[in-house]
């Protein structure tokens, strides 16, 4: 297949991770990338500008990756922008001259800081605030002058001013509204903020409209403000933070729809009015609004990665424009309707002059929820407000308790029980609180380390404190009922001991035990044990020392029924059988006075049979071709399969022989619970495919794989995990597909659930069965091929080695059948008698041949 | 009356079988590869099957018991006692090895 070439305009915060997204959580072999960066460097982190001041060097804010290019083959053209999209010919032409082809784009200029048309706007020492080379240059003017001037009061504005204090100017900070942070903060907010900041050194003017900026020359500064009232402010320097707007430029004369308050017009996949064009981050316009912060631009490059391969599964629905920050040395937080605009809304403030504390909540008019909130000067409680608004949780009855100091007593503590696991906790990285409680669950103990699995609270940090307390919690639970440990006599998870007993070569329950756990051992680590060492050496399951470990099932090889007789269900591969087959079934049964039906999993089965005469059922059985079907056991049961292009009209592939051919691939292979595969021979899916733990759909072009689908009590649909397979492709993921969950799923844990316990769920599965970047592929083969080489039909072992035959019996001392079986009439065969008929039917056991 | 069931060496260490003493099933156990030895009923009284014996021996409390096959009840090898439910208890019976064989009685 050719490779999709694909063009991507901008490598900024929001483009580098539409990057990531596409080549680390996609499918990187299949574009062909190149990444126009108009800045003189790749990607770096706009967010923490202001830390190059302290840090001086790029690297630091770097936000590639070391040999992240490389690694997806992806061409970067640094200093290179696109000047123009000829969306005809498909190609795009830069300013270098270069002209190069796409099959799709995607836009991700970001924005650029808007300067009003003031006079004299244009001087040398007036500057903006985005790039490292804006700072370079701010740094430099600096040294030498003295003084300096942001004109803008909003978050960039006050975020320029520190910088400029830092660099030993003295600071004014000139805001045309009354307020600042007129965007986040409410007039007593504003004011509270504006007190702080002056009482820093730096002074504010507000309501100052500047009409010219004159050269001055003078020794109180290069420059002088001229402002509307008449007053004046002189200056060296002149910082322009006056808003910023959607870079969009290009994307006009490109021909593409762009919003009348601007940006790039995209719909909920950020596709803009081009279908190959693609538009992220704050060049986009949403339902005309664009969006001034990286968490939004970080979602939309989520969603843009997904459609573009094809999975469509994401939307954009807007953001949350909620943001906590820290100016000057002065926490602020903003969070929802924090001017209490929505009609009939209540607030409730709380404020401290000494300590320069501002607090207000907005609630909704019947007082049930929080809809707003501004904090100055103490932002501890932003995260559970913002939680709170977030998850729509309910507000106390007395909702000013939420903001009051806590020496005020009863403060009301959510507690992130409270909020449900899909919670987002970190809006930077769009990590849940699910996703933090699994990496803890997985080992992370410490903030480090979930920042480090899960990128959380690595962006603005305004989660971290939340963070701690999901970690926490989770920590107490572990504490109370350390869920993952197997029971009382292993303190490992089952996915732990599967790995030690691999990797010290153990191999009976007593070596195990006597390594790893204590005491006698029990009903629930027995058995999984017993799978464990099953699924690693595939040893013959009824060796004495494996006997006592087995489920009775597993014992008798047979399913026991409720009455102690077992069932006999001989393996049918794909749901095929000869008549010569059935015949000898049909003997059996009616030799062994067997009830007889067509089970579930599209093969026969035989009720009824007492446990003393099974060698015998299954000798005959046996002797006619047949062999177990494993119906008792934690392994592949059947696959089910339609009949596929050999019969039927529609069929595109043979599923019948793909269904027979899996079945004797993996048959005898012991997993952590049952398992059931399907093979449909074309979409419309007869055999039901995608409810079974592996199913497989003829396309075209090959087969599409899909996982982890499920019937029974908890239905679930398969996840598609590949598709367009070729045959031999097809075994080799699913070879390691099974390994990989043998060895990591937990104690019955069925596929379905252990895909969706799985931290990335079938992305990350995709990660280590398709482009293995576990590196384990070829290991899961390897395990694969030496159990597989070991198969052998228990019930053939078990009917040559006549010494086993006495366990059947049931009585130790007695040839005599179970004398509690009996069996009443129905329907033309027979039903177990209920304990109550069982006492009026004279027993008489059921003679045998 | 103490009645010889079988040989010792005829259970597997770590699992159970049934013997039939007058008309009573009685389901042995040999938790260990030694001569202890325990004998309740053989009759999971919850389905009123005859399936005791082929359930898995375990350890909780510091106790052995046996899990029903079925349903996984759990009754204490000792003297019967039901875990999930006392009055679904069965009864126990006295065994001891003599000679190498198991004796029950009844
Ligand atoms: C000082 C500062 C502090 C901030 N603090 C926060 C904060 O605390 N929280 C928050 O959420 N957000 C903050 N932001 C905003 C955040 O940085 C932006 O939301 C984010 O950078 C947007 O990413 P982007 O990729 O859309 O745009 P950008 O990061 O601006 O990237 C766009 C890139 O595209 C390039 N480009 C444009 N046109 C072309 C072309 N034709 N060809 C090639 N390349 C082109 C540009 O040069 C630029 O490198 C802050 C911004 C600044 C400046
Ligand atoms: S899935 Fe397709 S090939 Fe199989 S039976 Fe149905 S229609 Fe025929
Ligand atoms: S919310 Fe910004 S880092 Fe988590």
């Amino acid at each position: 297949m050719a490779k999709t070439r694909l063009i991507v305009v901008g490598n900024g915060m929001v483009g580098q991770r539409f990057l990531e997204e596409l080549c680390e959580k996609g499918n990187p072999a299949a574009f062909d990338i190149t990444v126009f960066c108009a800045e003189p460097r790749v990607a770096y982190d706009r967010v923490h500008l202001s830390s190059y001041f302290s840090h001086h060097t790029d690297e630091d804010l770097s936000l590639v990756k070391p040999g992240f290019f490389e690694k997806y083959g992806i061409s970067v053209l640094v200093g290179e922008a696109v000047k123009q999209i000829d969306t005809a010919q498909k190609q795009v032409h830069s300013n270098k001259g270069k002209i190069l082809p796409y099959d799709k784009l995607v836009m991700a200029t970001g924005s650029y800081p808007w300067v009003p048309p003031i006079a004299g706007s244009a001087h040398h020492e007036c500057f903006v605030y985005r790039t490292i080379e804006d700072l370079n240059a701010i740094e430099s003017a600096a040294k030498q002058g003295k003084s300096g001037v942001v004109i803008g009061g909003g978050l960039l504005g006050l975020e320029a001013a520190g910088a400029l204090k830092a660099l030993g100017l003295d600071t004014h900070v000139v805001e045309y509204a009354p307020v600042l942070m007129a965007e986040q903060l409410d007039r007593m907010g504003g004011e509270m903020l504006r007190r702080k900041i002056n009482s820093l050194g730096v002074s504010v003017h507000t309501s100052r409209n500047t009409v010219n900026i004159a050269m001055h020359g003078g020794r109180t500064g290069l420059h002088r403000l001229n402002f509307a009232d008449g007053s004046t402010l002189d200056t060296d320097v002149i910082v322009f933070s006056t808003g910023i707007r959607p870079q969009d430029t290009l994307a006009r004369y490109s021909g593409l729809f762009v919003s009348e308050r601007g940006g790039i017009v995209i719909n909920d996949q950020c596709v803009t009015s081009n279908p190959d064009i693609y538009a992220i981050g704050e060049c986009a316009s949403w339902h005309g609004q664009y969006f001034g912060l990286v968490a939004p631009g970080y979602k939309m490059a989520q969603v843009a990665a997904d459609h573009l391969l094809g999975r469509k599964e994401l939307n954009f629905t807007g953001a949350d424009m909620s943001a906590k920050l820290k100016l000057l040395g002065v926490s602020v937080g903003s969070i929802g309707d924090a001017h209490g605009r929505t009609p009939g809304s209540r607030n409730y403030i709380f404020q401290d002059d000494q300590a320069g504390i501002y607090k207000k909540i907005v609630v909704s008019p019947d007082g049930t929820k929080l809809i707003g909130a501004v904090l100055v000067g103490d932002v501890d409680d932003y995260g559970q407000l913002l939680q709170m608004k977030l998850n729509d949780l309910p507000v106390p009855e007395h909702p000013d308790t939420l903001i009051l100091p806590s020496y005020a007593g009863a403060k009301p503590a959510m507690g992130v029980d409270a909020l449900p696991a899909s919670a987002v906790i970190c809006s930077c990285f769009d990590v849940s609180k699910q996703r933090i409680a699994d990496a803890v669950a997985a080992g992370c103990h410490t903030v480090a380390a979930i920042k480090a699995e899960t990128g959380a609270g690595t962006g603005c940090g305004g989660c971290v404190p939340l963070i701690a307390q999901v970690l926490n919690a989770e920590l107490a639970k572990q504490g109370f009922e350390v869920k993952n440990h197997l029971c009382e006599h292993f303190p490992h998870s089952r996915q732990e001991l599967f790995h030690l007993v691999k990797v010290g070569g153990l191999r009976t329950f007593g070596e195990v035990l006597a390594r790893h756990g204590h005491g006698y051992g029990c009903e629930v680590c027995k058995p999984t044990v017993g799978s464990i060492l099953a699924t690693v050496h595939n040893d013959y399951i009824l060796k004495p020392e494996h006997t006592p470990l087995q489920d009775t099932n597993d014992v008798f090889l047979g399913n026991m029924q409720k009455d102690g007789t077992y069932s006999v269900i001989p393996r049918m591969a794909g749901g095929e059988v000869t008549p010569e087959g059935l015949m000898t079934v049909a003997q059996v049964a009616k030799d062994f006075q067997l009830y007889t039906k067509i089970t579930g999993a599209q093969r026969i089965g035989l009720f009824g049979a007492h446990k003393g005469d099974l060698p015998e059922i299954w000798r005959r059985l046996i002797d006619a071709g047949f062999e177990t079907g494993q119906a008792y056991g934690k392994s592949l049961r059947m696959v089910k399969t339609c009949v596929g292009s050999t019969w039927c009209r529609f069929g595109v592939q043979d599923s019948v022989g793909l269904g027979v051919e899996l079945e004797h691939r993996y048959k005898g292979i012991r997993t952590p619970h049952k398992m059931k595969f399907g093979v449909s021979g074309c979409t419309r899916e007869c055999a039901e495919a995608q409810g079974k733990d592996v199913g497989i759909i003829a396309s075209d072009a090959g087969w599409n794989l899909f996982v982890g689908g499920n019937g029974g009590m908890k239905p679930r649909h398969a996840d598609l995990l590949a598709s367009d397979l070729d045959h031999d492709t097809l075994l080799r993921y699913l070879d390691r597909f099974l390994m990989f969950y043998a060895s990591t799923a937990d104690k019955l844990q069925r596929t379905a659930t252990w895909l969706e316990s799985l931290d990335g769920g079938i992305d990350y599965l995709r990660e280590v069965i398709v482009d293995d970047r576990l590196g384990l592929g070829a290991q899961l083969e390897a395990d694969m091929m030496e159990v597989r080489a070991k198969y052998e039909c228990e019930w053939k072992a078990t009917v040559e080695d006549t010494s086993q035959h006495a366990r059947f019996a049931h009585f130790i001392n007695s040839p005599a059948h179970d004398p509690n079986v009996a069996f009443v009439p129905a329907r033309e065969q027979h039903r177990p008698a209920s304990p109550a008929e069982r006492k009026i039917i004279p027993i008489k056991p059921v003679e045998t041949v | 009356m103490w009645t010889t069931v079988c040989e010792l060496k005829a259970i597997v260490p770590g699992t159970g079988v049934c013997a039939l003493v007058g008309d009573a099933q009685i389901a042995i156990f040999r938790p260990h590869a030694d001569d202890t030895v325990y004998a309740i009923a053989n009759i999971d009284p919850f389905a009123e099957a005859s399936v005791l014996s082929r359930g898995l021996i375990c350890e909780h409390q510091g106790e052995l018991w046996v899990a029903s096959p079925l349903k996984k009840q759990r009754f204490r090898l000792r003297d019967g006692l039901c875990l999930e439910n006392r009055d679904y208890s069965v009864a126990s019976y006295a065994v001891r090895v003599s000679d190498g064989r198991i004796e029950v009685q009844s």
